[in-house]
């Protein structure tokens, strides 16, 4: 089997027919400020992470608002919760916020293994 | 009176309220509309954004302004020959009739794009595939109903159709389908508060005054989403629901979802009426509106001593640029005819 060279691609579409939006509806819930974003890009282009690895918190939090949550976990685990991202933001979202509660939200699904 | 006359050619806002203004000045005005009554595209419209003033509210004062006796309103004739004769204006009508002025206003307004032009769209494939005025049309009728007479629980509007795009021909931006298309988000939402609305847009283009702000509600209160993506092709499913692909570009992810209804927000196009008129006349213009005889000033003068332009038959505006548009129209005829004894 080793020698055949074909396998299964996950596919990699955002379906939105499939995609659970429980979780983000439960951010929102949280963190209200979420849906004054704009999608500029401000956070990510300030953010200290970003400058050292491929985190992308402006990508991230626009995944998760998709429902497409596989991997992010590890992704978050990047931010170094350091703000500079809500000193920028220009609509005041409370950024720092967001990625504690998506933390929190998605730790709580892989505990539970069950969606939310 | 002033001895002078006018011709308008257009009843939509552009010519209403030029000719308010230039009969208040005591010209004698004639305006000819093709149609059997005066208002143009606001017609059709329920709401007008950013506000949602009632469109009812703008087509009443303006009607209630051709009451002035200096202007003669000649609905229902079409004018198909416009020159010049000497210091005169002639036009001449589909019906026989023909009229001469001291000047005349092109006030000939726009075209919404024929959507079935981007055949990938689906629109008069698939009768959940709708344009913004069919869709401005259910609003005003007060109910929005699929074609299987549903109550849609997720609509995708689609903004650029017939805009920015070179293969038919128009490379500008409409201007107002954005803000236009926010305003049918709302909409649908406020009718239908349960279900999902969502925008595909390739730039969010805020330019009025509140724009930006009704923008904002939109997702604060409504919860209305926005997709940057364009929407490459529109299928129809087995139980006759619209299938959408698009790329999320923001996310950089192909996307996909079944709607109960796409509403194509179609751009505006140059008039039959501005397009022939203007070529009689050696008018220039791109994409077939007329060009004013200068970019910064004399917007509303021609390159034809007595022609003037105002409104969208120059280009994509907004109502309220039009009716400010009009206004400085009627100013410059009258600053025209002052100096032409």
């Amino acid at each position: 089997m080793k020698e055949w060279g074909y396998k299964i691609s996950t596919p990699r579409v955002i379906d939105l027919d499939k995609a659970d939006t429980a979780r983000y509806a439960k951010l929102v819930e949280e963190v209200p400020s979420v849906k004054k974003c704009i999608m500029c890009g401000a956070c990510s282009a300030t953010c200290t992470a970003s400058n050292h690895t491929d985190f992308s918190f402006r990508q991230c939090h626009l995944l998760f608002r998709r429902g497409q949550v596989v991997n992010l976990s590890v992704e978050l685990d990047k931010c170094m919760l350091c703000g500079k991202c809500k000193i920028v933001c220009p609509q005041g979202v409370n950024t720092r916020a967001i990625i504690s509660t998506m933390r929190i939200i998605l730790s709580d699904m892989n505990n539970r293994n069950t969606p939310l | 009176m002033s001895g002078k006359n006018i011709i308008i050619i257009g009843g939509g806002p552009a010519g209403l309220e030029a000719a308010y203004h230039l009969a208040l000045h005591d010209y004698s005005v004639t305006l000819i509309e093709k149609e059997t009554e005066t208002g143009g595209h606001i017609r059709k419209d329920l709401k007008l954004f950013p506000d949602f003033t009632d469109a009812s509210e703008v087509r009443k004062e303006l009607s209630d302004k051709m009451m002035h006796p200096n202007i003669d309103l000649k609905t229902g004739i079409c004018v198909t020959e416009l020159f010049q004769e000497g210091l005169k204006w002639v036009v001449k009508c589909d019906n026989g009739s023909s009229f001469i002025s001291d000047a005349v206003l092109l006030a000939t307004g726009f075209e919404t794009f024929d959507a079935t032009r981007k055949e990938e769209l689906g629109y008069g494939i698939y009768d959940n595939v709708i344009t913004s005025v069919e869709f401005e049309g259910k609003l005003k009728e007060g109910k929005i109903l699929t074609s299987s007479g549903r109550v849609p629980q997720r609509i995708a509007f689609l903004n650029c159709v017939g805009s920015r795009d070179e293969k038919v021909g128009n490379l500008y931006c409409s201007r107002v389908c954005c803000i236009n298309g926010v305003k049918l988000a709302i909409s649908f939402k406020e009718m239908v508060p349960d279900a999902e609305a969502y925008c595909f847009y390739i730039d969010m283009r805020m330019t009025g005054q509140h724009y930006e702000e009704l923008y904002r509600t939109s997702q604060e209160k409504y919860g209305v989403t926005y997709i940057r993506g364009r929407i490459s092709e529109a299928a129809a499913t087995f139980d006759n629901r619209i299938q959408l692909k698009s790329e999320d570009t923001l996310a950089c992810l192909p996307l996909k979802m079944a709607v109960d209804m796409l509403v194509l927000m179609v751009g505006m196009e140059a008039s039959k009426s501005t397009r022939i008129l203007s070529a009689q006349n050696g008018i220039p213009g791109e994409y077939g509106f007329a060009a004013g005889s200068g970019i910064n000033f004399r917007d509303n003068l021609t390159i034809k001593a007595g022609l003037f332009l105002a409104g969208t038959c120059k280009r994509p505006l907004s109502f309220q640029e039009t009716i400010a548009d009009a206004g400085a129209a009627a100013v410059q005829m009258m600053d025209y005819l002052k100096d032409e004894k």
